[in-house]
């Protein structure tokens, strides 16, 4: 299981078996947060030119490592060697510095300030009267954003992008630093297909200029793809390491979770029943237009497309955050009108965001305040609050999604990724709907806990709810959809029965290359 | 590797017992400030031990208290309301120009309860309706309000209040406490419920946390903005009746200032600024720690204009307390 792990004195040139010199090495860090030790006396090295996975479950540790190497965090323990010397991060601008740049999980950019201005914030270019240096700012981030294909203008101000280009845009803003070591947390989350290939050719590209890469996903095909080591944390502690693609995943999982996990999407077999929701003609001013589409009970009907395709709007649009321009809405037989969310939840049509930080959670508040507010009726009494229900209903959300948390009064802000996720769907769940949105689900949540909220989305479809899944990852879209509806460029570009369902169908209609 | 087990996780409801969670917040902090005050104000003076000089002090607090009650709401919301000592002016002016008229106490105190919740719609509809900035926009109804009471008192005043009206102001209901003071306690538990007991409160926390989050969960934001302006309004119509019926008289000068001393109250009391957090609890504590070194400050002679550098200062302070702490705890 071990991989070679000696060190030499820097060859210079990576050997092809045996690893050269770690360029970082971490060792005995611990973090405490209260209540939880998130990182218990943990051992990390990275190698120049090689790209060692980090894999673990929500809430194993991995974002707080991230957070002490970009010098966020102070860790309770431990110290951190760059070549070899130790070093110790007063302040992030401090590992910048240091060589250090990371995507973060959660990267925090300005909606008011231009895309080049957030991809260079803190770092911009000056000219040599020492101002700011516009052009080269707009030059560098055009070539940043062409490397990852994408045609984001960088002088646009970021309120006006769609998640996913934001994603690219905090990826641009981590590689427009100069640095040896490279930090990925869950880049790919959001990403379809072709984005993801795009970022492959970045990190080959980072590896053989020699940089050391830590890539964090939950994904094992990706794992499989880019990384030729890897380390798995398991409850704040490193487990195992090890090389690629030696190691069979089965093997990781096992690690990383204690048991045998199936990577297969537990599609129940399902009554199909008559139509509940249908969509005629839904159009927006500028992100959709005449889509048009049946749902009926117990029936998935799976939405997939490239970023901009229009899908994340279409469905706020149904769930009344934003306003269609045009179309009509039929709910079992009755023509709906929805002017705001509480239409539609009122209605039985709930929504489920992508972006669980800014739509989905009030962050300082407790994990179960959050759960409850939309289910708020049930839970109280006359107005008034009724906590112990409150927990209840938390707890019984909680367990069935196997959430990790130090107590269910903490606040959700202090959860980590997939766990923040879990308490999102959860919520949703809670209010047993009859039609569910939900937008990329299973985006951050590990490999076991997938499995639980897939079989979790089965059952609901089994009794009777009507569900429509937003993905961007074609094995979800493939297992668990009845059919799928392919957007291309705000348009439906195809409605594909599941005998018809195959990768390259879906691609090919979400790319329009015939 | 083959050393783990799938124990069942299993989360508690809360982190530590209930005592620790107390003593670590901000009101038994406070609490023990306005302890000390208390004691050096009993050393300090021999007067301040009396019962009636200390109901007397009361009222140092109590109308502002009532307001403040409303503004925690407001500001725990994301907004804040600066034109409220500007609706007491005008609805004094309202009850005083109609008691002129010989209108009498049941209808005096409807108008100033009437001019308030009209002057909160107004806030409410510019902000929830127009979505403007609270700020701006009571920053621009403060001069609004004052400077109709200006135009109609010019330097006059009115005086002529019947006589069952003094009673909100100056009368007491048993022993040494005030209507004042039983009207500011039966508030403090009104607003304390409504804050931390039911739904709507929720959707206040919850409006201030994440406004995105609170609209894509079907929380009315619009409406609830709205009812709390209403609200604040309103309160301010009844710490108008309140103070007019306690000076007889109105000016339109009447309660300057009183805004900010509102505010720092609430700010004292472990509202944050910002949105989203604090207590009533930690209101009726501010109240009682303003009115008490205003009343000490009081009996040690001290000028009125130390008393707003010293409200001044404690808002400064209050404000950066938590900001300051925050960062060491972050640099540690
Ligand atoms: N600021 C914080 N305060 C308190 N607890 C925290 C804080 N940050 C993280 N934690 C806790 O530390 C543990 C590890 O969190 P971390 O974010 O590192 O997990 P992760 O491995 O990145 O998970 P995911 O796959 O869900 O992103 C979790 O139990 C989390 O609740
Ligand atoms: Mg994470």
């Amino acid at each position: 299981m071990n991989g070679a792990m000696q060190t030499h004195n820097r060859p210079p040139h990576p050997a092809p078996l045996e690893d050269p010199a770690p360029i970082l090495e971490m060792r005995g860090i611990s973090q405490i947060f209260p209540g939880v030790k998130a990182l218990d006396t943990v051992d990390i090295k990275l190698f120049p030119g090689e790209v060692t996975a980090l894999i673990g479950e929500n809430g194993a540790g991995k974002s707080t490592l991230v957070k002490i190497l970009t010098g966020i965090y102070r860790p309770n323990e431990g110290e951190i060697l760059i070549d070899g010397q130790a070093v110790s991060f007063a302040n992030a601008q401090a590992a910048i510095d240091a060589g250090v740049t990371a995507i973060h999980q959660e990267t925090v950019l300005f909606d008011d300030l231009t895309v080049g201005e957030n991809i260079f914030l803190g770092h911009a270019p000056r000219t040599r009267f020492g101002m700011i240096d516009w052009r080269e700012i707009n030059n560098r981030s055009l070539g940043l954003l062409q490397a990852l294909e994408s045609e984001i203008d960088p002088t646009i101000r970021l309120r006006d992008l769609s998640i996913a280009q934001r994603h690219l845009v905090a990826i641009a803003r981590a590689l427009s630093v100069e640095a040896r070591i490279v930090i990925m947390d869950e880049p790919t989350a959001a990403l379809s297909r072709k984005e993801i290939d795009d970022l492959f050719r970045i990190i080959e590209g980072l590896k053989r200029q020699g940089k050391a890469i830590l890539f964090i996903s939950h994904k094992f095909d990706e794992v499989y793809e880019i990384a030729e080591n890897f380390v798995v944390f398991r409850d704040g502690r490193a487990v195992g390491h090890g090389k690629l693609p030696e190691t069979p995943q089965q093997d990781i999982v096992r690690l990383m979770v204690g048991r045998d996990v199936k990577d297969v999407f537990p599609k129940v077999k399902v009554e199909i029943g008559a139509p509940v929701l249908r969509v005629e003609g839904f159009t927006h001013p500028t992100e959709f237009r005449d889509i048009f589409f049946e749902l009926r009970r117990g029936e998935i009907l799976g939405v997939y497309g490239l970023i901009g395709a229009g899908r994340s709007e279409l469905c706020q649009a149904l769930f009344g955050v934003t306003r269609a321009s045009a179309g009509r809405l039929v709910l079992e037989d009755t023509p709906i009108s929805i002017g705001s969310s509480g239409d539609a939840i009122r209605a039985g049509i709930v929504y489920v965001p992508e972006e669980r930080g800014r739509h989905g959670l009030a962050l300082p508040m407790p994990i179960f305040q959050n759960m409850s507010l939309p289910s708020l009726s049930r839970t109280s009494r006359g107005g008034f609050l009724k906590a112990a229900n409150e927990l209840a209903l938390a707890r019984k959300y909680a367990e069935r999604l196997d959430l990790r948390a130090a107590a269910l009064s903490v606040p959700v802000g202090t959860l980590s990724g997939g766990n923040q996720q879990k308490v999102v769907i959860g919520k949703w769940l809670a209010t047993k709907p009859k039609v569910i949105i939900l937008d990329e689900p299973t985006k951050g949540i590990d490999i076991g806990s997938k499995a639980a909220v897939h079989g979790f989305i089965g059952e609901l479809a089994s009794e009777g709810l009507s569900i429509i899944m937003v993905s961007s990852e074609l094995p979800e879209i493939l297992g668990m959809s009845d059919r799928v509806m392919v957007m291309r460029e705000g348009l439906a570009a195809g409605m594909f029965d599941r005998e018809q369902l195959s990768a390259e169908t879906l691609v090919r209609a979400a790319t329009g290359n015939a | 590797m083959s050393d783990v087990t799938n124990t069942k996780r299993v989360i508690p409801d809360r982190l530590g017992t209930k005592a620790s969670r107390i003593l670590a917040s901000w009101e038994v902090l406070l609490f023990a400030v306005a302890v000390a005050i208390f004691v050096f104000n009993a050393l300090a003076s021999p007067y301040f031990l009396d019962v009636w000089n200390l109901s007397d002090a009361t009222f140092n607090f109590t109308e502002k208290a009532m307001i403040a009650f409303a503004m925690a709401l407001l500001v725990i919301a994301g907004e804040i309301d600066l034109s409220v000592a500007a609706i007491i002016a005008l609805a004094s002016t309202a009850m005083g120009g109609a008691a002129q008229m010989g209108i009498g106490t049941a209808g005096l105190v409807a108008i100033g309860l009437g001019v308030g919740l009209a002057c909160g719609a107004v806030n409410g509809l510019l902000v929830s309706g127009l979505k403007l900035p609270s700020i701006v926009v009571t920053i621009g109804t403060m001069s609004l309000f004052r400077g109709i009471s200006y135009i109609v008192l010019g330097d006059q005043a009115y005086g002529k209040y019947p006589e069952s009206f003094a009673f909100f102001g100056q009368g007491y209901v048993v022993w040494a406490f005030s209507f004042e003071f039983v009207l500011f306690a039966a508030l403090a538990i009104v607003f304390a419920i409504l804050l931390h007991a039911t739904n709507f409160g929720r959707q206040i926390f919850v409006i201030g946390n994440n406004e995105f989050a609170a609209r894509f969960s079907g929380i009315p934001v619009e409406r609830v903005k709205f009812i709390l302006f209403l609200l604040t309004g309103l309160m301010s119509g009844v710490a108008a009746v309140c103070l007019t019926s306690r000076l007889g008289s109105t000016r339109p000068s009447i309660a300057q200032g009183w805004e900010l001393e509102v505010v720092t109250m609430v700010v004292l009391g472990g509202i944050s600024i910002l949105g989203g957090a604090g207590t009533i609890g930690g209101v009726v504590i501010a109240a009682f720690v303003m009115g008490l070194v205003t009343f000490g400050l009081g009996l040690l002679n001290v000028p009125g204009i130390v008393m707003s550098i010293f409200v001044g200062l404690l808002l400064i302070i209050t404000i950066a307390v938590p900001i300051i702490g925050r960062r060491i705890r972050e640099m540690r």
